[in-house]
């Protein structure tokens, strides 16, 4: 291999630009179920954390607390190598759908707890004043909920929203460990075959940035378009 | 008085606690209060069912079985596989926080500067570095110099796992703490930075002198919680086969054990512990940088522990544990 080769090489794109293509889809369609799943259990996950049940709140935090602070990798290996090898917990009798399963598996659980805690600090962005001004005047439970505390935590709750599902996209290439095949490991095997060229990094490289940089802007504009302004 | 009332008094016994209010609902009245202790009887026996199923299948599958667990009671175990392990974990993580925060703080600064020559490459090495994932740097900080100096014909020093984990470490979280110095410079009120140039300072003194001595107050929580992420992310170092906890803990017991479920179990413990820990310093830091702010800088936030995402500022929201009532 000459330096032009290493330094400005693209051409192993060329030659497997389907299965770069397949991989990239891969990784697209691993981060749109976790992100529509994460939302979902981390929507679940903030209701009992802040209702005024003790023993939903502590399952809640216990939950959170357990899930952000274990490394991904983990988590993930735990679902490939502990619940599907030796627990024998399988999501489908194909492997390689038991394989997308078990890593958005893995990969949500994981991802709802900073969901849960990212829509937690928008509900606390609310300032209380609100919530007893809306009591002073009338409004019942559901009201004040309704039209008061939950259209401004909602709008609060923009960025740092987007900040997760950006982590969570440049995440989803962890689920490299749980055997399921996307982007990273199409790298890896690409590395293999041609060597560890520079080219082939920042093609992999510019591909992500195409889906975080869009998912960044978007959510910053809708947050800045939506913002409180206090 | 009798002698509950002087136990409280003296706060021996604490009081019963009552429900407060919140901003989402008020405090409870009597039939609130009867709904409530319905919502926790019921919800304590899902909490339990959900648990009774998790563990009854545990059980069936012969998981708590005492041959499995009982490695971990035996000083072998800790010594041969679990600290060192731990060992490898902290090191690298150590080392990695160190390089991350000095390129932080160049870079950041390097952001701030007044020339654009210097201003415009730190920002694209920032949001490069920060947009791309942790995982592609690893690989190819392990495996792309030396194929890139054969292609010269030059011979390079083999990069160690350790190596290629440390920098990769240091370049991604690096980036994310340089957004965090820019911003906490940046949250240093105007007047002080005015009032520095005002009494003839320069503008390393100005830097040096007034706004990195607030801003490192402000910024103390996100740091250590960015340093979390930073450690949890060590265990990307399996992939390529760094000796770490998980490493040692996931690999090296289960394969000579066969129990991968109680392994898993105590390296998860051992995690959370040392990130609990480390959480809670962002929090008493948080909490005690609160004190006076009329004209100093506002704490950035400890962390939802995402790092910023690319095309985003650094927001100075509060954490959810402490902002609701201390607004």
């Amino acid at each position: 291999m000459d330096w032009k080769q290493a330094l400005f090489d693209f051409s192993p794109f060329w030659k497997q630009s389907g299965t770069v293509a397949a991989a990239f889809w891969a990784t697209i369609r691993l981060s749109a179920m976790t992100g529509v799943l994460s939302l979902i259990v981390g929507t679940l996950l903030v209701a009992m954390r802040v209702s005024p049940t003790p023993v939903l709140r502590a399952a809640g935090t216990l939950y959170v607390n357990t899930l952000r602070n274990t490394p991904l990798t983990l988590v993930l290996l735990f679902c490939s190598l502990g619940l599907s090898d030796t627990l024998q917990f399988r999501l489908s009798q194909t492997s390689t759908v038991n394989y997308y399963w078990l890593a958005v598996f893995g990969f949500s659980a994981y991802t709802a707890a900073f969901v849960c805690e990212a829509l937690r600090s928008g509900i606390n962005t609310v300032p209380f004043g609100q919530a007893e001004a809306a009591r002073a005047i009338g409004l019942t439970f559901t009201q004040s909920l309704r039209l008061v505390v939950l259209p401004q935590a909602f709008r609060a709750v923009i960025a740092p929203l987007g900040s997760v599902m950006i982590a969570m996209i440049k995440n989803s290439t962890v689920v490299l460990v749980a055997s399921y095949i996307e982007a990273s490991a199409q790298m890896k095997q690409m590395f293999e075959e041609f060597g560890a060229t520079l080219p082939i990094f920042l093609g992999f490289a510019v591909g992500f940035m195409l889906l975080t940089l869009p998912t960044g802007f978007l959510f910053g504009w809708a947050a800045k378009r939506w913002a409180v302004l206090r | 008085m009798t002698a509950a009332v002087t136990a409280v008094k003296e706060g021996r016994l604490r009081r019963p606690k009552k429900a407060k209010a919140s901003v989402l609902y008020d405090a409870p009245g009597p039939r609130a209060r009867l709904r409530n202790n319905m919502l926790t009887l019921g919800s304590l026996v899902v909490v339990l069912g959900i648990a009774y199923v998790i563990i009854a299948k545990l059980d069936e599958e012969g998981q708590f079985a005492g041959r499995l667990w009982e490695p971990f009671i035996q000083a072998d175990t800790w010594v041969n596989f679990i600290i060192p392990g731990l060992q490898g974990t902290l090191v690298a993580a150590a080392v990695a926080a160190v390089l991350a925060i000095a390129f932080g703080v160049l870079f950041g600064i390097g952001r701030l500067s007044d020339h654009s020559w210097i201003r415009v490459p730190s920002g694209a090495v920032v949001e490069f570095f920060r947009a791309i994932p942790l995982l592609l740097l690893i690989f190819f900080i392990f495996s792309g110099p030396s194929t890139i100096a054969n292609a010269f014909n030059r011979e390079i020093p083999t990069i160690t796992t350790f190596t290629a984990l440390v920098i990769a470490l240091m370049l991604y979280n690096g980036s994310v703490l340089a957004e965090i110095f820019r911003a906490g410079i940046r949250s240093v009120p105007k007047g002080q930075s005015e009032a520095a140039y005002a009494i003839g300072l320069r503008k390393s003194g100005v830097m040096r002198l007034i706004l990195v001595p607030q801003a490192t107050t402000a910024m103390m929580p996100a740091i250590i919680s960015q340093l979390v992420v930073l450690l949890k992310d060590s265990a990307l170092g399996w992939i390529i086969a760094y000796e770490d906890l998980l490493n040692s803990g996931y690999r090296l017991i289960p394969a000579q054990y066969g129990n991968l479920i109680p392994a898993a179990i105590v390296i998860t413990i051992i995690y959370v512990a040392i990130n609990m820990v480390l959480s809670y310093l962002a929090i008493w830091l948080e909490r005690r940088s609160r004190r006076a702010r009329r004209s100093s800088a506002v704490p950035l936030d400890a962390g939802i522990g995402a790092p910023p995402a690319p095309g985003m500022a650094v927001t100075g929201r509060a954490t959810g544990e402490i902002g609701g009532a201390a607004r």
